[in-house]
């Protein structure tokens, strides 16, 4: 107890004798913030929830996911230990929710590795650079931005072959130029500041000095900017698995589940809605989290 | 844009300001086709589908291979190919679609009405009902209205489309029957009414054929309103912040202190200052359904270019993939473009 209140005190303390002091307590100041949002807690519980839901996922499901029992087919939730019943071919729907999570975080975890990276060198490289540079990369982005996404998507994996990881990449290749702009925007305010020149004088390089000295300072931003698109990104790659692009069967993408529960829509509505809830529920998150973070992290733009 | 014209001697025209906006303007828009066309001919490219079997079929003789491959322009230089390409679309000509057999611009044509219908009635939903609950959610910020609008916004940017467009489906035509199912016209209808536009809506209105335009009402009605949904979070949301920001700013409380009433302030005074602002957000809001009706259309066996896109997609038709594509590009663009031609011609502070 006395311990806990030892470190909040010297979290909270006015005076920070350490950078890592420092840097420790304004991120726990940040949680502060964030854990007085209700709605984002929520969404940061439904996350966690999903999570661990994902990563327990042997010892929480029921039933084999991809086990397929024609006896038990079409059964209602909560038939037979069936918890939210089974789809056309009698697999057990919850536990096709639960691996299914895995394939949604894999997807989103993908994407983020890619998409905010490349926005966030093409961003700063072009802002730092200027000149000719700044021109061409700016016009390209400007070119992929003025793209229709989903569309762009689809003409991708159409090239590339349905499954996963072209999806992911047809994602991706279309993400990245918002990233882009927000770092090269941030770039365009931090060039000109004091440190810059101090470390420029110091001799630093353009290589070090934007990746060690701008790319810090452009994450903020771009943690923001990523949580907020994370639902966009989901609901796309659920759209391409519905459309059959994606993940492909008898894999248990939420997307695909759906496309697979549609024709039974009428009679057995559980086949494809329990899917939806979930698609809907780990959006839905993403965004209570984005909003909460820009409250965080950027105070000034109150547009929610 | 660079003033080549700059020389000994000569006398530097000076162009008017909107000339060269206008110029710059058509020359991002030339760009940025050229980069979509890029794009699509890369993807043409790199399918791991042999162009040339596509065309003759796979019992031709080597000759007739070799005939076509050339044709195609295949032994030429990418370069080349690529310039062939342009030209070829530019004057309207995306080949032919292996899956009708037809020209796909005739295809396009054939479909591009249906989503075309869909998209504007979706959208004239979403600003009926998205620019008044913006401002009234703006004007009384915190209030109930305001979290419905917050509600509102955040259940459409995280409701997948297609799982919405089922359980309408289910809700509305399956347990109630309030609607009409799956497609544009019931059966006994259809045929009726000669197209003019392609717009059976518009069509059948013109015509005076009521029972027509009854049932092509029954069926767009749920696919609209699901459109029409996203587009009045999206609208509604961008409208509330735009209002928030004139109605901060000091003109406001002037207008205020002049003792004239809210509505005056409200409509008269803030919410004139965000017309221009609006109009490119309707506009956008328009592109982005245009685009996302692919969703949709899949859902109510809607005829339009989406399904026509990813039929095609599933067949392997890349003509008709591609061509789709473009398409849909290009209004993307154009509708960007004009967007923001409207902001700088119209917007002071942009000049």
């Amino acid at each position: 107890m006395s311990t806990s209140q030892g470190l909040r005190a010297w979290l909270l303390s006015e005076e920070p004798t350490s950078r890592q002091q420092a840097r420790y307590a304004s991120w726990y100041k940040g949680w502060l913030t964030l854990r007085s949002n209700t709605l984002a807690m929520l969404g940061l519980f439904v996350l966690a929830f999903l999570i661990l839901g994902a990563i327990f996922a042997p010892l929480l499901a029921t039933h084999d996911p991809f086990a397929q029992d024609l006896g038990q087919r079409l059964l209602a939730p909560g038939e037979n230990g069936h918890f939210f019943g089974t789809d056309s071919l009698g697999r057990d729907i919850y536990s096709r929710l639960l691996y299914g999570a895995r394939i949604s975080l894999y997807i989103v975890l993908l994407v983020v590795m890619v998409a905010p990276v490349v926005g966030l060198i093409v961003g700063t490289v072009s802002g730092y650079a200027g000149g000719w540079i700044d021109v061409l990369l700016m016009r390209i982005t400007d070119i992929f931005l003025a793209f229709p996404r989903l569309i762009l998507a689809l003409a991708f994996v159409a090239a590339l072959g349905a499954g996963i990881e072209n999806a992911v990449l047809a994602i991706s290749l279309t993400a990245w130029p918002p990233y882009a702009r927000i770092a090269r925007a941030e770039t365009l305010t931090i060039r000109n500041s004091d440190y810059i020149h101090a470390i420029k004088l110091q001799g630093a390089g353009p290589f070090r000095i934007v990746t060690r000295h701008i790319w810090p300072l452009c994450i903020s931003s771009l943690v923001i900017r990523v949580t907020l698109d994370m639902a966009g990104i989901i609901l796309t790659a659920a759209g391409l698995g519905f459309l059959g692009l994606g993940a492909q069967p008898p894999s248990p993408e939420w997307g695909a589940m759906i496309s697979e529960g549609r024709k039974y829509i009428l009679d057995y509505w559980w086949v494809a809605t329990i899917p939806g809830i979930a698609i809907f529920a780990i959006s839905l998150a993403f965004n209570l989290i984005g909003d909460g973070l820009r409250d965080v992290l950027d105070p000034k733009e109150d547009n929610a | 844009m660079t003033d080549t014209t700059h020389g000994e001697g000569r006398h530097t025209p000076s162009f008017p300001p909107w000339l060269k906006t206008t110029l710059t303007t058509l020359a991002t828009v030339a760009a940025t086709i050229l980069g979509l066309l890029f794009v699509t001919f890369m993807i043409g490219r790199v399918m791991p589908i042999d162009p040339v079997l596509a065309v003759i079929g796979e019992r031709a003789t080597q000759e007739q291979y070799d005939q076509t491959f050339r044709d195609l322009g295949l032994d030429q230089p990418l370069l080349v190919q690529f310039w062939i390409y342009v030209t070829d679309v530019l004057q309207g000509d995306f080949g032919k679609s292996i899956r009708t057999g037809q020209e796909v611009t005739t295809d396009i044509a054939r479909v591009f009405p249906a989503t075309l219908e869909l998209a504007t009635l979706g959208t004239l939903f979403g600003v009926v009902l998205g620019v008044p609950l913006g401002v009234i959610a703006a004007v009384r910020r915190g209030s109930w209205i305001d979290q419905l609008a917050r509600f509102v916004g955040l259940i459409g940017y995280s409701m997948p489309i297609f799982w919405l467009g089922l359980v309408g489906l289910l809700v509305f035509y399956g347990i109630l029957g309030w609607v009409a199912g799956p497609g544009r016209l019931g059966i006994f209808y259809q045929g009726i009414v000669e197209p003019i536009t392609g717009m059976i809506l518009v069509d059948s209105a013109l015509r005076g054929e009521w029972a027509v335009f009854r049932n092509a009402f029954s069926h767009i009605i749920l696919p609209a309103s699901l459109l029409g949904y996203y587009s009045l979070a999206y609208i509604s949301r961008m409208t509330r912040s735009f209002m928030l920001e004139q109605l901060g700013s000091e003109y406001v409380t002037t207008a205020r202190v002049k003792g004239l009433s809210e509505w005056q302030v409200v409509w008269g005074h803030a919410f004139r200052n965000i017309r221009i602002q609006l109009v490119t957000v309707i506009a956008l809001a328009y592109a982005n359904l245009l685009e996302g009706s692919v969703l949709t259309e899949i859902i109510f066996a809607w005829p339009g270019l989406g399904q026509y896109i990813t039929t095609s997609l599933l067949a392997n038709d890349m003509n008709s993939v591609l061509g789709g594509t473009i398409v849909i590009g290009t209004i993307f663009v154009g509708i960007n473009i004009f967007s923001d031609l409207l902001y700088r011609f119209f917007d002071p502070r942009a000049k």
